[in-house]
């Protein structure tokens, strides 16, 4: 931002310059200690995303998609994970070093993440209008703007109130009556194609199915407005109808906010219909990332050309899909070398005994093997 | 269809009326609820016209000695010709005071550190688990005793006295209960949102674990009581002429074979505010849940 550089048709521009990135991953290293010992759950991610880019991140379960991003928005489970090395710049500051306080700031303005169980992810005593309510006071409270006032509507009274009254099964002030939710919150459930957005907000999160609660996590996040979203799996636990209803919304979230969006998932046609790049990641580490297009149609790494085979393709019946042999390498004791070799089939000497590194075999197609370079 | 939309739109659905829609689907609830505000009531009533609607005055001597039951005296007279009826309820306001004020500061003691406790843990966690683990190690009794002695008896100091014996068992189960409301994702939805530890421990954890914790109280309430009168039996609770159910039941004891209506008043008065309690706060839990409420909304 600040330059001159618009930014209509994101993602227009080929030029991948650093002015341009929103997030930064350099050589970050996350290790698990566990009690069989110590794993490396990433082993040195470089990762670079620009502005106005939905990124899908994939890969086998247990290969550092969701330790990845959580890294990034410092919410991993401490005590038996830590950052051990490498910097992740985002907003001109690097988060593996600033401080809690500052992070609690930065989440939520600058920074979101919506989770995979929408249903668990909303608090089952307050109503969906309340949740939405929660976010915009915190926005607010971030931007300098005081929650009240003449201009604002009155802020829903507090839970503890409720509770108070419900108990005493008090006539009193009647708190639902003059209760109203912010028509912000209301525009942005219509934002995300709830129908009836006034009595969806005076929902509690048990009586929404799956789909609907996953658009009111889309809609905290537009309230939010952040400039990037990480979002781990939030579609993988929808039906398929409702799931096409999200990725459009992610579109729109891009589009029409410019926001950025980490998409980790393992679903590689979700990634095909929704990412402008794709990242592979396999044993803690990004093994391929490239444009959407370029990926599919040319995938210049064994793993990713094993994964595109182990998945059906359209009504191509003549090919039997093809199941990569072996299965992801222990992380306690991974194999020297390149982590994929002893399930790739054009391994060679090298691969046994020294890391490849991701270099760029041509522009914006990163790949780490030895076979390109 | 229009007008029932309408009805159900936001703004104006009483809570108080569905509150009272899932009590009185229950009996039980019901039940307990009456025995309760009949409690409270007849306390704060008798408290607030100085025994005047007892029907007969608590503390006077007659010389209607230890009679049975019968329409003048409904549960008898005792051994100083006091009617039991009119001492069984003066006790309402004592035992009120001491299982509410016990409960209710433990409740908020237990709510506060426990809260803390599990959603911080670490050194925060282990100083106050370790804590109460010191509280907990004593036998409740015997703190509750030395505590009363060192302050003197009375009323106030067996309040004193018993929160300290109360409030571990609330810290325990308020860290515990935090501990798996914490680990559930919308705690981690409303850290990514931004929200700050102490917005969190107040606006998702409280609510999450308060249910919990009322109903545990109000099956405390009973033991309460209980503890009270045992402190009241040795001395150091409510003193002779007092009326409380505890030193009523043990004052009375003596006369169980021959005159048993003087012990066996006050006992059942302990028994049916200790069940009607806990009727109600099962009840209450109920009331609490969203997703009970919803299917009376």
């Amino acid at each position: 931002m600040g330059e001159a550089q618009t930014l209509p048709a994101a993602g227009g521009g080929e030029a991948v310059g650093f002015a341009d990135a929103v997030l930064t991953i350099k050589g970050l290293v996350v290790k698990y200690n566990t009690f069989r010992g110590e794993l490396t759950a990433l082993g040195g991610v470089d990762l670079n995303v620009r502005r106005s880019r939905i990124i899908a991140i994939v890969g086998e379960s247990g290969c550092g998609k969701s330790t990845l991003g959580l890294s990034i928005i410092r919410l991993l489970p401490v005590p038996p994970a830590r950052v051990a090395g490498g910097e992740i710049q985002f907003a001109g500051k690097n988060l593996v070093e600033l401080p809690e306080s500052q992070m609690t700031r930065l989440r939520g303005t600058g920074l979101s993440m919506i989770f995979q169980e929408p249903l668990s992810s909303l608090d089952p005593v307050y109503t969906v209008g309340d949740q939405l309510a929660e976010t915009i006071r915190v926005r607010d409270e971030r931007l300098g703007k005081p929650s009240y006032g003449p201009f604002r509507v009155t802020p829903a009274p507090e839970e503890s109130h409720r509770t108070a009254s419900r108990l005493l099964g008090a006539r009193l002030p009647r708190p639902r009556v003059n209760r109203k939710y912010p028509d912000e919150a209301i525009k942005a459930l219509r934002e995300v194609q709830i129908s009836d957005p006034e009595l969806v907000a005076t929902k509690y999160p048990h009586e929404l199915s799956g789909g609907m609660a996953q658009r009111v996590m889309i809609a905290t996040a537009l309230l939010e407005k952040p400039s990037l979203l990480i979002a781990d799996e939030p579609t993988s636990a929808l039906d398929v109808t409702t799931q096409a209803q999200v990725l459009e919304l992610m579109r729109e979230l891009r589009d029409e906010i410019g926001a950025s969006v980490l998409f980790i998932t393992h679903d590689l046609a979700v990634a095909a219909q929704i990412a402008d790049e794709v990242v592979v990641m396999y044993a803690g580490e990004i093994v391929e990332h490239a444009e959407t297009g370029q990926l599919f149609s040319n995938p210049m790494h064994p793993y990713t050309e094993g994964l595109l085979q182990s998945f059906p393709r359209k009504f191509k019946d003549e090919e039997k899909l093809k199941a990569i042999p072996g299965d992801v390498p222990d992380l306690r004791f991974p194999p020297p070398g390149c982590k994929f070799h002893p399930r790739c089939t054009y391994a060679f000497d090298r691969c046994r005994v020294e890391l490849p590194l991701a270099k760029e075999v041509s522009p914006g197609h990163r790949v780490a093997c030895f076979l390109r370079q | 269809m229009a007008s029932t939309r309408k009805f159900q739109l936001p703004f104006d659905r009483n809570e108080a009326a569905i509150t009272w829609r899932v009590v009185k689907s229950s009996p039980m609830t019901l039940a307990g609820a009456v025995i309760a505000v009949a409690f409270v009531v007849l306390a704060i009533a008798d408290v607030v016209t100085r025994d005047a609607i007892l029907p007969y005055n608590p503390y006077a001597l007659t010389t209607q000695l230890l009679r049975p039951p019968s329409l003048a005296h409904p549960l008898g007279t005792d051994d100083l010709g006091r009617d039991v009826l009119s001492r069984v309820l003066a006790a309402a306001p004592i035992d009120a005071e001491v299982a509410f004020s016990v409960v209710g500061v433990a409740m908020a003691l237990g709510l506060l550190t426990g809260g803390l406790a599990g959603y911080r843990g670490g050194l925060t966690e282990e100083v106050i688990m370790r804590v109460t683990d010191i509280f907990l190690s004593f036998p409740g009794i015997v703190l509750a005793l030395a505590i009363v002695a060192a302050l003197g008896p009375s009323t106030l100091h067996s309040i004193f006295a018993l929160v300290p014996v109360w409030w571990p068992t609330y810290t325990r189960l308020a860290r515990a209960e935090t501990l798996s409301v914490k680990s559930q994702q919308f705690i981690d939805s409303s850290r990514a949102v931004g929200q700050r530890p102490s917005y969190i421990i107040g606006h998702h954890i409280f609510p999450n674990i308060f249910p919990t914790l009322l109903v545990y109280a109000t099956l405390d309430i009973g033991n309460v009581i209980l503890t009270y009168s045992i402190l009241s039996f040795i001395g150091l609770g409510a003193q002779v002429p007092t009326p409380e159910w505890g030193l009523l039941t043990v004052q009375g004891e003596s006369y169980l074979r021959s005159y048993p209506w003087i012990p066996i008043a006050p006992a059942l008065a302990i028994l049916v505010v200790a069940v009607g309690f806990s009727l109600l706060g099962d009840g209450l839990r109920d009331a609490l849940d969203p997703k009970v409420r919803g299917t009376f909304g």
